[in-house]
This record gives C-alpha cells, structure tokens and sequence, in this order.
C-alpha cells in the first residue's frame, strides 16, 4: 500500500469579474508515494507544487479527483492523525516562544498532557532550539522559524511528513541541517514528500522525484534513471589543437563544434566517439582530453520544463 | 472536541492580550470614565447619572469597536499569515477553529469589560461617596453590554469569513447602528402596508435588536430591570449568535485557502 496515492487530482480556479473564466491550476494528477520513501516534487514557481500540496492537506478541495494517505480517503479525520506538514515560508502566532507554539500544536494534535512537555523539549533539542529560552517568534531568524516549522510538523510522531519548499530561504548551514533532519526522519521509517527547486537537494535526498510544469506532471522516477533520460547523458566531450579542418567531418559525424583559437571542443554521443577520433587524428590534429559527460537532474529538470508538453513517463524503482 | 476549541480559544485570548493596541483602547476608556468624573462635578445634582450614562456609554462602544477590529481578523490574519495552515493540517475541524476563535474573543471581551467596569465602580464610588444596594442593577447593563459584544463578534466572524476586513468591518458596524434602532424599525412596519409592512417587519425581526439589550438610561434613573427582559436577552444573544456562528463555520467549511 503506498503511503501516498493521488488519483487524478485536478484543480481549476474560476477568475475574471464575472467569474466565467476557468484558471487551471493543476491538471489531472495522479501519482504514488511509497512507504519509507523521501519523494521530491520538483518544479518551477507556479508549476502546482503548492496546489497539489494543499489539496493533499486539505486546505483547497479539489474539482476533480481523490487521494489516500495510508490507505484512507484524504478526507477522513483520522488522516490528520499520520501526516505532519510544514507550509512554504511558514509564519507561526509570533505572540509565542517556541515552547508554547509548541504545546499548543501538541494540545490540537492530541499529544497527552503528561508527555507535552518533555515531547515539546525533545523537539526543541532536535532541531537545536532548544536554548531559545522565553524568545517570542517575532524575534527569530528565517532559519530558526523554519527549524520551528519542521518541529511543530513532526511533534505528534506523523507516518507522512509532508514539506513544502522546506530549504526556501535556508543558508548552506541551514540547508544542511534540514536535509540531515529529512535523512532521519527516512531512518526513523517515515515517508517524506518534499516540495523543493533546489535541485541539489533533491537529488542527494530523494528516492525517486517527480517533475511538475504548467499544471502537468512531466516525469517521475528514480533520480539516477531519470538523469539518464537527459540529453547530455551519454555524451562525451572531446578537446583537440590543430587541424581545424578536421571541424567540418567532426560535425557531419553528429557532434557539436566549437573552436578557442586553436583549440577545437566537440559533444557527441559516445557511440560515435571511435569515428571522431578517427577523423582528428586523419587530420593531424592533437587530442588534448575526452571527457564523458555526467548528465544531472538540473539537465533532466530542464529539459521538462521546456516548452514542449510531453506525457509523463513512469521510470521503473 | 471541546479540548481542541478551548486550545483554539485560549490562543486567541493571548494573542489579544499581547496586543498592545488592546491595552490603548482600556487606556482610552478609563480616561473617559475618568473625564465622566470631572463632568459629574460640574453637573450639580445628576453627577452620578452622567458618570453611569457618560462611562457605560464608552465601555459599550469602545467594547464593540474592540469587537469589531478584532473580529473581522479573526479569520483573515490567519489565511494572510498561514498560521491557519498548520492548524487545519491536524485534527482540527474547520468549524472547530471558528468555534474556537469566536469563545477566545468573547473571553477576551468579557475579561476587558471586567476591568473597565472595576474602573467605572471606582468613579461612581468617588461620585457618590460609596456604593449601595441599587448599584447592583448597574450589573444587569453590563451584563447585557457584554451581550451586544457576543452578537457583534459573531456577525464580524460571520462577514470576514466570507469578505474582505475592510468590508467586514463596514456591515459589522452598520448592522450594529442599524439594529440599535431596530425597535423603530418595527414601529415604522405597523404604519406600513401589504408587501411592504412584511418586508420592513422580517428586516426587522432580522437585524440584531441591539435596542432591547441597552438599558443604561433606565439603570442610571434607578428603575427596575425585569427578570423577563433578563432571559430574554440572555436566550436572543446565544440564539442569534449561534446562527451567525453556524453562517461563519459553513461558509469557511467550503472555502478554498488561498
């Protein structure tokens, strides 16, 4: 049983004075996250990350679709007992000091009176606030609200933690911190949906991702079988002095040329790198490097989010 | 159930208690009551009904501009600050949160409306040079100001659950200066006739009757509250502001959070 399955969710917004006109926001989604597993949902500003997170929480409804969290309908109220969830740019009741944010999300969430308090102090020392003091929240960094955030998501011992652009903002120092917390949620046996567009992060986290552009799912899949799907995967790159005139048979061979004075740098697929080299040498010219080249998830991520609409491919675990 | 709205109002009580714009209107307030000292000196014989009308006159209003400015944020400030998001991402309610949200504003109302009156009885005691038996009837007016504030909260949770603060605020306030008079309002329909004495009577069996809770001129001249107006006004408040309070929680119950 996924621990997280959307079913075709699709959201539409009516806009204009009148209200005639439909704004898709999210066109029909459908998508599983497995148990224990760190899921990255990946895309640009506006691309329905925020959408489909708050239709997972509950928070906007739906014009089309359902989902199970669990195995229940999103819906049920016993949902709100597993997930953990942190919003974009999170903004707590500044009014408070850590500690009583905290008690009071444990009161809402349930957490018995006797266990708050040293629930509410394990937390704080987990995310390393715990010397914060009588501090109101007003008075905190961006990091130290984000650290707040992530605690205050995972107070109740939540199956799901669900994360919407939980880096945003974050120094490396604090970046670090929170994709070391994520790991040991994952090790602690708990399934992470993350909503991020740093890709780095992504890719040294995450399981497998999932690319969103426009409303439309364009990939998802495992990050290392997904980067293989780039164009630059399987290319190498070769650098040679000399015999320009050896730039003309290089291209017709299907590489990419370009020339530094007497330096001439080819990309080509690896299947035609023998013949390339054939031809340089043929030509007198001197081989100064070959390179293979290692695609990225930023490849891949840019490459879906061009322009061209392509149906989402499923890349097997 | 009950735990989880109590949370949600004794969050919205402390943060109102932590608002220092709170603290100016009570300054506000007692400064009048005081200036109502300085009037009932220079009004030779009636000073203790000026200080009773001049001071409870100020709690009423400024109790329902607090009302008012609170309560048309209630909602808003949370979906603008998203501090409603980590909330209803539990398992809380929707109507829940506004249950609980409207009893942590009439907590905060009925304690502010404590303290003002505290400092009214300390000018009318300066007034009239103690207290006596019949100052207990001042209770009742407030009691039934206290009143006026419960139905005003539930109609400025009511519109902004639904509009903009800058809206909420205009029909809370209209409807409390129109339902003041809604007693006239019911005189105009008997002089009314056919389809219009019907309309102008629903409008005005509609509108909050804010008249009928507002008896400072008879406590202030010392005439008798009725225990028959008492419940009444007790069973109006929580009849009405309970169905604006249900208005509240389903229109938020649909409402997509932006």
């Amino acid at each position: 049983m996924p621990a997280i399955e959307i079913l075709g969710f699709q959201k539409n917004y009516t806009v204009g004075f009148w209200r005639k006109k439909q704004r898709t926001a999210l066109k029909p989604l459908s998508l599983n996250v497995e148990n224990n597993e760190v899921f990255g949902f990946l895309g640009p500003n506006g691309a329905g990350k925020t959408t489909t997170i708050k239709l997972l929480t509950g928070l906007i409804f739906p014009s089309a679709g359902t989902a199970k969290i669990l195995g229940m309908d999103w819906r049920d109220p016993k949902v709100k007992d597993v997930i953990g969830f942190l919003p974009e740019q999170p903004y707590f009741y500044d009014h408070l000091t850590a500690p009583e944010l905290l008690e009071y999300y444990a009161g809402l969430s349930g957490v018995p009176a006797s266990e708050r308090k040293r629930r509410v102090a394990a937390m704080l020392e987990r995310v390393k606030l715990s010397d914060v003091g009588k501090l109101q929240l007003r008075k905190f960094s961006k990091g130290m609200l984000q650290r707040v955030g992530i605690a205050q998501a995972i107070l109740h011992d939540p199956q799901v933690v669900i994360l919407d652009e939980p880096m945003s903002g974050l120094d490396p120092i604090g970046r670090r911190e929170v994709r070391d917390l994520i790991q040991s949620l994952k090790d602690e046996g708990k399934t992470i949906f993350f909503s991020t567009h740093i890709l780095a992060d992504a890719e040294s986290l995450c399981d497998r991702v999932a690319v969103i552009h426009k409303g439309e799912l364009r990939g998802v899949g495992v990050v290392s079988e997904l980067v293989t799907r780039a164009e630059n995967a399987n290319r190498t790159e070769v650098l040679w002095n000399g015999a320009a005139t050896a730039i003309a048979a290089v291209e017709a061979a299907g590489a990419e040329c370009k020339t530094h004075g007497q330096t001439a740098h080819a990309i080509l697929p690896v299947a035609r790198l023998d013949r390339v080299l054939e031809i340089i040498r043929n030509h007198s010219g001197q081989i100064i490097s070959v390179t293979p080249l290692r695609a990225t998830l930023e490849d891949y991520f840019i490459e879906q989010i061009g322009e061209k609409p392509q149906s989402a491919i499923e890349v097997s675990r | 159930m009950t735990r989880r709205i109590a949370y949600i109002a004794s969050n919205t009580f402390r943060e109102a208690v932590r608002d220092r714009v709170l603290y100016n209107l009570i300054l506000f307030v007692l400064l009048l009551v005081g200036s109502a000292v300085l009037f009932g000196q220079i009004s030779m014989e009636i000073e203790r009904i000026v200080v009773i009308n001049i001071s409870l006159t100020s709690i009423s209003i400024f109790g329902v501009v607090i009302a008012i400015f609170i309560g048309i944020q209630l909602v808003s400030k949370e979906i603008d600050k998203k501090t409603l998001y980590t909330v209803l991402a539990r398992p809380v309610r929707r109507w829940e949160f506004i249950v609980g949200k409207f009893f942590g504003l009439v907590e905060t109302l009925a304690v502010n409306t404590l303290f003002m009156a505290l400092g009214f009885y300390a000018a009318l005691f300066y007034v009239s040079n103690g207290l006596h038996k019949s100052d207990l009837n001042i209770l009742l007016a407030i009691y039934f100001i206290v009143l006026q504030f419960v139905i005003i909260t539930s109609l400025a949770l009511l519109f902004s659950s639904f509009s903009t603060p800058i809206f909420s605020a205009i029909f809370a306030f209209a409807l409390f200066v129109i339902g003041t008079f809604a007693d006239d309002l019911k005189n105009f329909a008997t002089l009314a006739q056919g389809a219009t004495h019907w309309l102008i009577t629903g409008v005005a069996y509609l509108l909050p009757n804010f008249g009928s809770l507002n008896v400072i001129g008879a406590v202030a001249h010392d005439q008798p509250v009725s225990l028959a107006l008492f419940v009444h006004n007790s069973l109006y408040a929580v009849l009405y502001s309970c169905a604006a309070v249900c208005g509240a929680a389903l229109i938020f119950e649909r409402r997509n959070l932006k």
